[in-house]
């Protein structure tokens, strides 16, 4: 999985003193675009932007020695996510994948997501091969466990988590070049997990929070999937929406950007529900993209 | 007697990385990989054992690669095959076979002729002594 370099325009022909111009590999290879993407499709997520930028540049620096001759050892990708629901775990591992492909860390860049029940059979001697052919689909790409604390149930002596535990920890070590496995789920429980499999916890390279959106950036998180559905605010929408966020915070079960999703179609409902009693008039483009404020503000979240 | 049966058999032995290079070029269109074994080589023998299922949903020839080396390592004497089956309208039938284990001694075949009515000879293909 070293990648191969690139023909480096940037190495002089001096070969005694040669250097190595990283302005120009950054040029050259498309990772400034792959960040500007990022940036304007998933808002917030600093940390695990500051980490893939970091990845980024291991990746040029091991295009410049492999330019000078010096040896490239792959590093080891396998990654943790946790984080409260709806924080853009499943999200990141998606684009994960295919940002690792166009760094020309994983061959294929494809993403096989999976559940404990998909590795762990109900069987003795049923396990292995389930566990087995999923990775061999994944291989070349990104295998992404959801909930990986589920893997293990100490409590239950027939249950064969830990087997399925065990092929993962081998394949994990000895083709890290082959696949990059992705855990995900819950902080606290994920700290139980890697607490009674210490060889899971080092076997992991980056281990990544994905902290709470504040308002701001959950409003942005609203444009932005209403600009995709094509839909619009209208000006006192907005100050409800901003309201909204507010007050839906503070209360209990509040899942991130999946609850500013439901709260979304839910806006949208009652805006069909107005329209539709309205059908006596024509509508024209305007009156179907915009969400008024009252579509929002007819939300239970303002009558408490 | 050395087997010409399948692609590439008139070359030396693919290395392992030339049959991982094969492999991939049939998963990158979309092939279906698969992996069979026998001892019994003769030329009509079109029924060899299967090893496993096709993979059908492999992007990656790591996969594949393991497989022919557990097949490999399971049955030393036998020869075993790679086939990549494509599934297009039109095609929907085996595009490459090659041969990736011969055992040490491979059988000799030999040409076997019958007398049969009105002095017509009749001939099939039979194991050589």
């Amino acid at each position: 999985m070293s990648p191969q370099p690139a023909p480096l325009s940037a190495v002089p022909s001096r070969a005694a003193e040669a250097t190595v111009d990283l302005a120009a590999l950054l040029a050259q290879s498309q990772i400034g675009e792959i960040f500007d993407q990022l940036d304007r499709e998933l808002i917030g997520l600093a940390p695990v932007k500051a980490r893939i930028r970091e990845i980024a540049a291991l990746l040029l620096v091991e295009r410049a020695r492999a330019g000078l001759g010096l040896t490239t050892v792959a590093p080891s990708l396998h990654m943790s996510f946790t984080g409260k629901p709806g924080t853009g775990k499943t999200t990141v591992a998606l684009r994960m994948a295919e940002i690792l492909h166009r760094l020309g860390y994983v061959r294929k860049g494809h993403l096989v997501a999976v559940t404990r029940d998909d590795l762990v059979g109900q069987y003795i001697g049923h396990t292995a091969p389930k566990t087995k052919e999923v990775l061999k689909k994944a291989m070349g790409g990104v295998l992404f466990i959801d909930e990986a604390y589920y893997l293990y149930r100490p409590e239950n002596e027939r249950d064969y988590g830990q087997e399925a535990i065990e092929i993962l920890l081998q394949v994990m070590e000895n083709q890290r070049e082959d696949l990059v496995v992705i855990l995900a789920g819950y902080r606290d429980r994920m700290d139980t997990f890697f607490r009674s499999n210490p060889g899971m916890r080092s076997r992991i390279a980056h281990h990544i929070d994905f902290p709470d959106y504040t308002p701001e950036e959950l409003f942005a998180i609203a444009e932005l999937m209403l600009s995709h559905m094509q839909y619009a605010l209208s000006t006192d929408a907005r100050l409800a929406l901003q309201e909204y966020i507010a007050r839906r915070m503070a209360q209990p079960d509040f899942a991130n950007a999946r609850s500013i999703r439901n709260a979304l179609d839910r806006a949208r409902l009652r805006q069909a529900s107005r329209l539709f009693e309205a059908r006596a008039q024509p509508l024209d483009r305007q009156s179907l993209v915009t969400i008024e404020a009252e579509d929002i503000r007819k939300s239970r979240v303002f009558a408490m | 007697m050395r087997m010409t049966q399948g692609t590439f058999s008139f070359l030396p032995d693919l290395t392992d990385k030339q049959v991982r290079a094969q492999v991939e070029y049939a998963l990158d269109r979309g092939w279906a990989v698969s992996v069979e074994h026998t001892a019994d080589p003769h030329p009509r023998n079109v029924y060899w054992e299967m090893w496993g299922q096709p993979m059908f949903d492999l992007r990656d020839a790591a996969g594949v690669v393991q497989e022919i080396k557990a097949c490999k390592a399971a049955f030393p004497a036998h020869f075993v095959k790679v086939n990549a089956f494509d599934s297009t309208r039109g095609w929907e039938t085996i595009r490459l076979s090659f041969i990736v284990q011969r055992p040490a001694q491979e059988p000799a075949f030999a040409l076997e002729r019958q007398e049969a009515e009105g002095r017509t000879i009749r001939y099939t293909i039979g194991r050589a002594v």
